[in-house]
């Protein structure tokens, strides 16, 4: 049935498409180090998301004086206690 | 085979008695394969993503030296560098320059820094995909800034990253360093904190111990640090997400029960028939799981596959807000496709198998009955 | 033979709504005779019909097919005789909705097995038989009441029964069409089967094939005697 082949096509395209793949984390893994950054362009919304591994200040307000708190999920789901101890 | 012949006609019953009421199993279908679609698409994200962070991160400085006062993050003295050079072990301490810049035409946060060559003028900048996308006003391809003293500056782009580096670059503003201290404040001999890279990574906790020893007022954030909180991250907005959509699985659990636990009347009378007809409580049960299975088979089917393509190739856009937080500037960046089976197989067994299982119930209550019934309606 | 010896059938025994459908029937049924039942309605025509074809047990008695005891035999193996030896005609003929008629007389025989190019031609041929083979696609819920009537007989006949067993089958028909049916009856008998017909309809049980009549009042035998 042709959903079946839908199904392989799940476990094909990933084959097909990693050679540019691989070279586009390799590209981009050159970058970081080149820069030497430590965090993805993901969460941009506060300062505080952005570079989510650096630590830093982090207030209300902190962009201009209407913006409240731009990340509201973190009032209602706390990230896990394990990414705060060390090894 | 006399086993397989009988399948095969259970099979094109079945078959023809969904299709005989098409409009209820279609719509079964459609909201069975949307919950599918939510679930894997976001199950395929994380996990992809959690990757990407992964591989691309690996080259990432082994450690990040940061400067507390009271606390909080200050800037550090480019001395303190050459005190942990010293240290046995330390490859390579290389101040970074970088800090953030709110543009309040487009209401967004950027990133500036400072490379540590930077083959063009001091009024050129080198910027992300994201940054011309959202910027607002561009004059040709200017940029306009407000420096530290409210001065007014303008910089020329002068070169872009490459979209496909969007994940790391979307937000970025390369410039000279005079500028960069001119836009963000950051006096001379400071610097916003500095990256060192160790020789023997085994040796990384040490070097560490050995820093916070030479440098009290420091704090030492290692690579590893910065991969598990990734890890981590993805986990909980993952699980955010799906306790938002629990109250809609939930309310889908109650309408696939409510259907596959009930027959109606005419599902009942058509049993009834079969049974008179010299079909046995066994060949009805093995139609009744034919049916179930064949539908949610297809909803599996198709909301995997929609999940698929809706997050390897267009980036999981029904998520973007959740998954990758309401920001003013999204990087539109293209994920490496990636399937677990495990995962696959775990969903499939969630879904596909209980609600096969579900179905038999209401028909094994109506099998069972004599088929004498059937002869009374008539 | 079909043998029946003093059968009852109570529904919903030791319950206030209990009620005797049938009180000590004994009766001997030869084979490869037309035997029509009658009686008003509540007599028990259709209950003891359902019994002799396997498709109710009885309270009590016991009731014999040839040399082989009926009477309580577990669900498998009342299934398959039924499936093998009896085939149904019901009074509404309980065709499936939405299906072609092809496929409802194919339908009996699909727990058997058979291979479907053999089940395609068997129920092709006995769509010829009934004069069907034209209607062979169309749905079964566009077909008028006499055409309905025939492929539920084409149905009955599917796994090749010793034994046809029709409940009122004239109800819904009038009298040519009645006399059509009564025609595929006697050419069924002139093949050598048996068939069984419960009836209130005197065109029925006054006419010529029927060999054997058997009256039935209140879940009692009250006659039993050859037709004239």
């Amino acid at each position: 049935m042709s959903s079946t082949g839908l199904l392989l096509l799940l476990f094909i395209h990933p084959a097909v498409t990693a050679k540019s793949d691989r070279e586009r984390i390799r590209n981009e893994a050159e970058l970081v180090r080149q820069l030497g950054l430590t965090d993805l362009c993901l969460f941009t919304e506060a300062r505080y998301t952005r570079h989510l591994t650096q630590a830093d200040l982090h207030s209300a307000f902190q962009d201009h004086p209407m913006a409240l708190d731009h990340f509201p999920s973190g009032a209602m789901v706390r990230p896990p206690l394990e990414i705060w101890r060390r090894k | 085979m006399r086993w397989l012949e009988r399948q095969r006609y259970l099979i094109d019953f079945t078959l023809s008695s969904l299709w005989r009421r098409k409009w209820k199993n279609l719509s079964l279908v459609l909201v069975y394969s949307l919950v599918i679609f939510f679930l894997s698409s976001v199950l395929f994200f994380t996990r992809a993503i959690r990757q990407e962070a992964g591989a691309i991160l690996a080259e990432a400085p082994e450690m990040i030296i940061q400067r507390t006062i009271a606390g909080r993050h200050s800037l550090i003295p480019e001395t303190y560098a050459d005190t942990i050079r010293e240290i046995r072990g330390v490859g390579s301490v290389k101040p970074r320059l970088w800090g953030y810049y709110f543009n309040m035409v487009s209401q967004a946060n950027y990133t500036i820094m400072v490379p540590e060559t930077f083959p063009h003028k001091e009024t050129e900048i080198v910027v992300g995909e994201g940054v011309l996308r959202t910027w607002g006003s561009v004059e040709g391809n200017r940029l306009y800034f407000s420096a530290y003293d409210r001065e007014a500056v303008l910089l020329t782009v002068v070169d872009s990253f490459d979209d496909q580096t969007a994940l790391v670059t979307s937000d970025m503003i390369l410039m000279a360093e005079p500028m960069f201290r001119k836009i963000c404040g950051v006096p001379e001999g400071f610097a916003t904190d500095l990256g060192v890279r160790v020789r023997n990574r085994r040796e990384s906790d040490t070097i560490a111990g050995k820093i916070i020893r030479a440098l009290p007022e420091t704090r030492v954030i290692t690579r590893a640090d910065i991969q598990r909180t990734y890890a981590a991250l993805f986990d909980w907005r993952s699980g955010y997400v799906i306790v938002l959509f629990s109250g809609a699985g939930l309310a889908f659990l109650i309408f696939a029960w409510d259907r596959a636990t009930g027959l109606s009347a005419g599902e009942k009378n058509e049993i009834g028939i079969l049974k008179g007809v010299g079909w046995e409580t066994g060949d009805i049960l093995a139609m009744k799981f034919w049916e179930g299975g064949v539908i949610s088979s297809i909803a599996f089917l198709l909301g995997v596959t929609g999940a698929y393509g809706h997050v390897f190739f267009s980036s999981g856009i029904l998520f973007e807000h959740a998954l990758k937080g309401w920001a003013g500037l999204y990087p539109h960046f293209r994920l490496i496709p990636s399937v677990n089976f495990y995962q696959l197989a775990t969903l499939f067994a969630l879904t596909v198998l209980p609600y096969t299982l579900i179905t038999l119930v209401p028909a094994w209550k109506t099998a069972i009955t004599d088929p004498d019934t059937v002869m009374r309606q008539g | 033979m079909i043998r029946l010896v003093n059968i009852a059938k109570i529904y919903n025994a030791g319950k206030p709504n209990a009620f005797t459908a049938l009180r000590g029937i004994d009766l001997t049924i030869p084979m490869q005779q037309i035997t029509a039942f009658r009686g008003p309605s509540g007599s028990g025509k259709t209950t003891l019909l359902a019994i002799i074809g396997c498709m109710a047990r009885p309270t009590s008695g016991r009731i014999w097919l040839g040399d082989r005891e009926t009477t309580s035999l577990p669900e498998r193996f009342a299934t398959a005789v039924r499936r093998e030896t009896f085939g149904f005609v019901f009074q509404n003929y309980n065709l499936i909705r939405g299906l072609s008629v092809m496929e409802n007389i194919m339908i009996p025989a699909y727990p058997a097995g058979m291979k479907y190019r053999t089940l395609k031609d068997r129920a092709g041929e006995l769509l010829m038989q009934m004069n069907m083979e034209d209607k062979a696609a169309n749905r079964v819920e566009h077909l008028s009441g006499g055409e309905q009537q025939r492929v539920a007989i084409a149905r009955a006949l599917i796994n090749d029964p010793e034994v046809i067993i029709a409940d009122e089958p004239t109800a819904h028909l009038d009298t040519d069409m009645a006399g059509a049916f009564l025609e595929i009856v006697s050419a069924l008998k002139a093949a050598g089967k048996t068939i069984l017909i419960a009836s209130h309809d005197p065109f029925v049980f006054g006419a010529s094939p029927v060999d054997r009549l058997v009256s039935l009042r209140d879940g009692r035998l009250t006659a039993e005697e050859a037709a004239a």
